[in-house]
């Protein structure tokens, strides 16, 4: 029951807004210490744990390059693009990206994507760009908001779109977990039943973006 | 063969510039904090595979020491808004294609050398092929851009420090998080919650059994910040014995709309830093959960359509 102590930790810890950091740090401590295991022999889990993740550290080796055209003006173009385009509105232009994200991920190309490489420099300035085409700059609560939403997209684009394709890691998982426990499932199986779920989000997130244009025209009115 | 301890230092190229940019630019007294974490963190990159696990340990615990008092960079000097304009004007679309550059040439390496081999020799690690690919666009990209925008000498390591300061240590809370994941599953933390969810609802019914999975997906995610942790325990504690074996429910379905049930939970919670934290510093957001406030709704409505499918289009048919 102990072991347990450790989300105790994770949900104060958040709660309170401690650093994030010290707080998994603290969290990995009780629960490992709960299981009978010594400090020294935590410090040495967390760090052979820390090594074997460092493949995630390669997705920030993009920011040289989106520094670099950042600062010969990309996101000033994607926002002034989008501002002379007609009919461009935020909603539209996140809609748009979900069913690329969503059409993409599908088709394995789940690397078409990301916060860092897309998100900041392309979609949220064109998001942005579409709201402020009449006229003013929209107010900074907003421009949060409108960023948020298009962060939201493409994690809501990938995780629903890419649970579709065969090859994808979620469903080799399903596959191994199941044939452990003497289950032969088909890919293509599994995948097709991603597929209604994958309809709805695009309806419902989809229809909550058409629902934001309607939050932003009335907050600039 | 290139496998991850090359993709490894390849990526601690990037902090370890970045700790140099901080040693060489002192204009803050401050300046040995963001040069220390960024070095440790090079460090742990680098030469991570060679250190005694609990040096490994160290090298973490020092960094979230130093993330904990804070980084406190200073502000390196960037392009104004005037001249982004007129680069923007002479350059227009052209800047699109080195960003695009990253994602065209990860794949293409992915579907031209699946298994590693290049002209018959087997040169890469055919699990990390992807990864390869990724490093290998990142640095086209960058040649791209140096050129494309005639960056002078000091820019790319002074924009590379720029980005990296504004996303900070959030940095390496993607693999912190790993690594709790990592501990909480020695510690058979699962097994405690899975039996917590058995043992609060009866799940003496086809519809209770597939809310208790699906909930219990999506909870077990929250804290683990990850579905691909949940699922097999799930799996294995409601799925298999009363979805699968009790009511039986075809395994397929069922799977897919448990994993489909985590994801929800994932667009929760803080704990899935990548998708949830780590935007949040990339786009200076001054909320810390406002990507997440941003995804509850669609997460929750999703939810229920999965436990819809799953009690009346997986189970009416299979128990009857």
């Amino acid at each position: 029951m102990l072991v347990l102590s450790g989300i105790a930790i994770i949900v104060i810890g958040f709660a309170l807004g401690i650093n994030p950091l010290l707080v998994v740090t603290l969290a990995a401590f009780a629960s490992a210490m709960a299981a009978g295991h010594g400090p020294v022999e935590v410090i040495g889990m967390i760090g052979k744990a820390f090594v074997d993740g460092r493949f995630l550290a390669v997705a920030w080796l993009a920011l040289p390059t989106i520094g670099l055209l950042e600062r010969a003006g990309l996101r000033d173009h994607a926002r002034a693009l989008v501002r002379r385009l007609r009919g461009a509105t935020t909603g539209r232009v996140l809609l748009g990206y979900l069913a690329l994200r969503q059409l993409t991920a599908s088709l394995g190309l789940t690397s078409l994507g990301g916060h860092v490489q897309m998100v900041r420099p392309i979609v949220a300035p064109m998001a942005e760009g579409a709201a402020e085409r009449d006229g003013e700059a929209p107010d900074e609560d907003t421009r949060e908001l409108i960023r948020a939403n298009a962060a939201a997209v493409d994690n809501i684009g990938l995780f629903f779109g890419e649970d579709v394709f065969i090859a994808i890691g979620s469903i080799l998982l399903i596959r191994a977990v199941l044939e452990q426990n003497g289950i032969t499932v088909a890919p293509l199986h599994v995948a097709i039943w991603a597929i209604p779920t994958a309809i709805s989000a695009f309806l419902i997130h989809g229809a909550r973006l058409l629902l934001l244009d309607r939050r932003l025209r009335k907050r600039a009115a | 063969m290139i496998g991850l301890d090359a993709i490894g230092a390849v990526a601690g190229l990037l902090p370890a510039a970045v700790a140099i940019h901080h040693a060489m630019h002192r204009t803050t007294p401050g300046w040995w904090r963001s040069a220390s974490f960024w070095a440790l963190f090079a460090a742990s990159l680098i030469a991570g595979p060679w250190l005694p696990d609990v040096a490994n340990g160290v090298i973490v615990l020092a960094m979230v020491a130093l993330a904990t008092a804070g980084l406190r960079p200073a502000p390196v000097p960037t392009t104004s808004d005037a001249e982004r304009a007129a680069s923007a004007g002479r350059l227009g679309s052209r800047l699109f294609l080195p960003a695009l550059c990253i994602p065209v040439v990860t794949l293409a390496g992915t579907l031209l050398i699946p298994d590693g081999r290049i002209a018959g020799h087997a040169l890469i690690d055919p699990k990390q092929v992807t990864l390869v690919s990724l490093a290998a666009g990142a640095i086209v990209a960058l040649g791209f851009a140096i050129r494309l925008t005639r960056a002078p000498r000091a820019a790319p390591a002074a924009e590379a420090r720029r980005l990296t300061d504004a996303i900070g240590w959030t940095m390496i809370l993607p693999q912190m998080l790993a690594a709790l994941g990592g501990i909480f599953a020695v510690a058979n933390v699962g097994k405690w919650i899975a039996a917590g969810v058995t043992s609060v609802m009866p799940l003496d019914t086809p519809a209770v059994a597939a809310v208790a999975y699906c909930l219990g997906m999506a909870l077990f995610t929250i804290v683990m910040g990850n579905a691909f942790a949940a699922f097999p325990i799930m799996t294995a504690g409601i799925g298999l014995p009363f979805i699968i074996h009790q009511f039986g429910g075809d395994p397929a379905p069922v799977a897919a709309l448990g994993m489909l049930s985590g994801f929800c939970g994932t667009l929760m919670t803080p704990m899935a830093a990548n998708f949830n934290i780590v935007p949040v510093a990339a786009l200076e957001l001054r909320d810390k959960h406002g990507v997440i406030r941003v995804q509850i709704p669609t997460a929750l409505a999703l939810l229920a359509v999965n436990i819809a499918i799953l009690t009346f289009l997986v189970l009416p048919g299979t128990h009857r």
